[in-house]
């Protein structure tokens, strides 16, 4: 499952896919992204009639109705390529996993021929937000500064182990001035969240959350990821826990960041 | 005499529910599979290309099964010629019979075992029971639960669950310990004096077998702790069960799955006691048994093969998918419900139901109690990085799901064709967003919803923008 080899360089007009979660829950997150990707010098895009990758029906057995909504994403994007867009960027590693792994799968198995090989070609201009940044030649790389915080950043496991996408997201943390990536001996351990998961096993899930929260290093109190869904997970398990931890998308400190650099260039 | 499995009488939500309120079972786990997953790692970092390792695993193990009647068929006739004895059982109870009329015949009393998943699959020890004779486990965690009147939480380490001073609470109540001790020299020093004393005195030794190697009809077994060794030299009869599955064709094929199982399980690069057994005490021989019994068992296994499930009879029962799975990580083995747990047991739990875990009228039905085991799982896929042969779990794990779909009750096959018609629809999809928008007041009558209700549980509810991403794209504002 390694990722096709592509140049960054030449990406500089960007369909973006907000995801379902980033359209109607995390809208912050995709709103950042496309700042973050205008940012580093690409014109940004969000083609109309996409909706969600498919990805909670595929994950719970449901295969023609995840292939049914899949669809209709895969127009939209496709279009937008065909339009000529030079990559599909998606803020969230579990749906860009779904869309470049899953996909041809999906439509394989609801005897879709046609679209597998539709999304096969979506798939090979698929790029998750930190994965296309981080492969940016340098002068167009994120960085800036923020406040000085320290702050632990969550692998969520899509996007760690099957899109192998591993260091790219702390690597442009790093570039940030002030944002201290603290080591967290649970950084790789599932969040908990696993789609249907989280409500057809509610105490395991919870569970799985806790140990992330218990094992914070002292004085941290932000979560750092790449996937809204994981952070939504274990925001609100912090939530109800009454502890103070509050989570950031990449794309959000890195806006942040880039504002603090215009500020500074504008005085 | 353990407690019937709890898979039929309750849900998986049910089990995991209990177990994650412990805990101090949660602690237990975590810091045993912490250890297991350290040494595993650095036992693979020994190897110089893992992956490498792994794939020629996969394809080995892929070959014997491809080859599975006639490398069974080569096992037996060799071991025939080496005077053992071969009991073909299809089913835990045709496995159990044999058994029992070998122990009927010598008129065992005290039967003495090697762990062994097979037999717990099969209900053994009751079955054993059930002809008089008086049983006991020999490997130290197995012995452990058998005192304890629980099952295996663990498939290598069957008490991973309980700590020192569970054990030492065991040893006083069940095994007549008078001082009490609690380090684990002194708690291993209680158990051998105690078992020395079943070696002495055992007729028949029962064992589990880790592989069958045709070529020279023998048959390996693996220890930390040499029990296998005393169970199979002491006592008059050895039998050994083996899951059919458990096969090499060849030496060199065996050595490439021992090194694997020993690095993959316990971060050796090989067992303690690798015991290799070709036949019964031979003439002028001073050590064995004077029969030798091989009972291969199928107990649905060969139903597997040829689906696409196939890839699961490949598992060599290392352990190493349980030590990094982040659900059995919080939940333990028991929550599973049956013998095997973690992700392998997932998987091989519902392709075992058919005939093995339940005797369903038609042989191979679909059994909602086990078929539910595959939602133990967040996908996160470490059990695909972990495994020594590469089985795909997770993919193995969404098949099953898909299993489960198409017997899914009418409500939930409606709950998704909604969805799927409205998502399917970027307008619909949108109306959805600002719907939920709207309701942002409603927020608490949403959150009665059986699925809010079971998330908000112990999370709060998300709260919900005022205006989804589209909508501000679409006035420009971004």
């Amino acid at each position: 499952m390694s990722t096709p080899a592509r140049s960054a360089t030449d990406v500089r007009r960007v369909a973006l896919f907000p995801t379902c979660v980033g359209d109607l829950v995390e809208p912050d997150v995709p709103v950042a992204a496309v700042r973050v990707l205008r940012g580093a010098g690409c014109e940004v895009d969000v083609p109309d009639g996409q909706t969600c990758c498919g990805q909670p029906a595929w994950n719970t057995g449901f295969t023609r109705d995840a292939a049914r909504v899949a669809r209709t994403t895969l127009s939209a994007l496709e279009g937008a390529l065909a339009d000529g867009a030079d990559a599909v960027v998606v803020p969230a590693g579990s749906c860009t996993t779904m869309v470049r792994l899953y996909w041809p799968q999906l439509f394989e198995l609801a005897d879709d021929a046609d679209a597998a090989a539709r999304a096969r070609a979506v798939g090979e201009q698929t790029w998750e937000l930190t994965e296309l940044l981080d492969a940016l030649p340098e002068r167009r790389r994120p960085g800036g500064a923020v406040p000085p915080e320290e702050v632990v950043y969550h692998r969520s496991c899509h996007m760690l182990r099957e899109l192998q996408v591993a260091d790219q997201p702390e690597a442009l943390l790093t570039r940030v001035e002030g944002c201290t990536v603290q080591p967290w001996a649970t950084a790789e351990h599932c969040c908990g969240f696993g789609g249907t998961f989280s409500v057809k096993l509610p105490e395991a899930s919870v569970a799985m959350a806790d140990e992330k929260l218990d094992t914070l290093p002292e004085g941290v109190t932000t979560i750092v990821g790449a996937d809204a869904s994981c952070l939504m997970q274990l925001r609100t398990r912090a939530r109800s826990r009454g502890l103070p931890v509050r989570t950031e998308h990449v794309a959000q400190v890195l806006e942040r960041a880039a504002s603090v650099r215009v500020a500074e260039g504008e005085r | 005499m353990t407690a019937e499995w709890p898979l039929r009488g309750s849900t998986l939500r049910e089990r995991t529910a209990t177990a994650v309120a412990d805990p101090v079972l949660r602690a237990n786990v975590g810091a045993a599979t912490d250890r297991f997953r350290a040494k595993r790692a650095s036992a693979m970092a020994r190897v110089h290309d893992p992956d490498g390792l792994r794939s020629a695993a996969r394809g080995v193990r892929a070959g014997i099964l491809a080859d599975w009647a006639a490398t069974l068929e080569q096992l037996v006739d060799n071991l025939q010629a080496n005077g053992g004895q071969v009991c073909w059982a299809p089913t835990a109870a045709d496995a159990n019979a044999y058994i029992a009329s070998v122990a009927r015949r010598i008129g065992a009393r005290t039967v003495v075992k090697s762990k062994s998943m097979a037999t717990e699959e099969t209900g053994l020890n009751e079955a054993l029971a059930a002809v008089g004779a008086d049983v006991v486990e020999t490997d130290l965690g197995e012995w452990i639960i058998q005192l304890a009147e629980e099952h295996p939480s663990h498939i290598i380490a069957p008490a991973v669950h309980k700590n020192r001073h569970q054990i030492a609470d065991t040893f006083q109540d069940r095994a007549g310990m008078v001082e009490r001790v609690t380090e684990p020299t002194e708690l291993v020093a209680f158990a051998r004096r105690e078992l020395r004393r079943r070696f002495l005195e055992a007729d028949l030794g029962i064992t589990g077998a880790n592989l069958g190697v045709a070529e020279t009809g023998s048959i390996v077994l693996v220890t930390n702790e040499g029990n296998a060794r005393m169970v199979t030299s002491m006592p008059r009869v050895h039998i050994a069960v083996m899951g059919a599955e458990r096969v090499a064709r060849t030496w060199d094929e065996a050595d490439l799955v021992l090194g694997l199982l020993a690095k993959s399980g316990t971060g050796q690069s090989l067992s303690s006691y690798t015991t290799v057994i070709s036949g019964p005490r031979g003439e002028g021989e001073a050590d064995g048994p004077d029969e030798l019994h091989l009972v291969i068992l199928d107990n649905g296994r060969s139903d597997i093969a040829g689906t696409e499930f196939a890839e699961m009879l490949n598992c060599i029962r290392c352990g190493a998918c349980l030590n990094v799975c982040p659900v059995y990580r919080q939940t333990g083995g028991h929550a599973y419900g049956w013998v095997y747990s973690g992700p392998m047991g997932a998987v091989l739990t519902p392709l075992l139901a058919g005939t093995a875990v339940h005797d369903h009228p038609d042989g191979a039905g679909h059994d909602h109690h086990a078929g539910e085991l595959a939602n133990a799982s967040s996908l996160c896929g470490a059990c695909m990085e972990a495994c020594p042969v590469e089985i795909p779990l997770q993919d193995l794990l969404l098949g099953l799901r898909r299993r489960n779909a198409e017997h899914a009750g009418r409500a939930e096959r409606a709950l998704w064709r909604a969805w799927s018609e409205a998502w399917s629809r970027p307008g619909a999809f949108a109306a959805s967003g600002s719907v939920a928008g709207r309701t942002r007041r409603l927020a608490p009558l949403l959150a009665r919803l059986p699925g809010a209700r079971r998330w908000a549980g112990g999370r709060a509810m998300p709260d919900l923008p005022a205006r989804t991403f589209r909508q501000r794209w679409d006035a420009g504002e971004v």
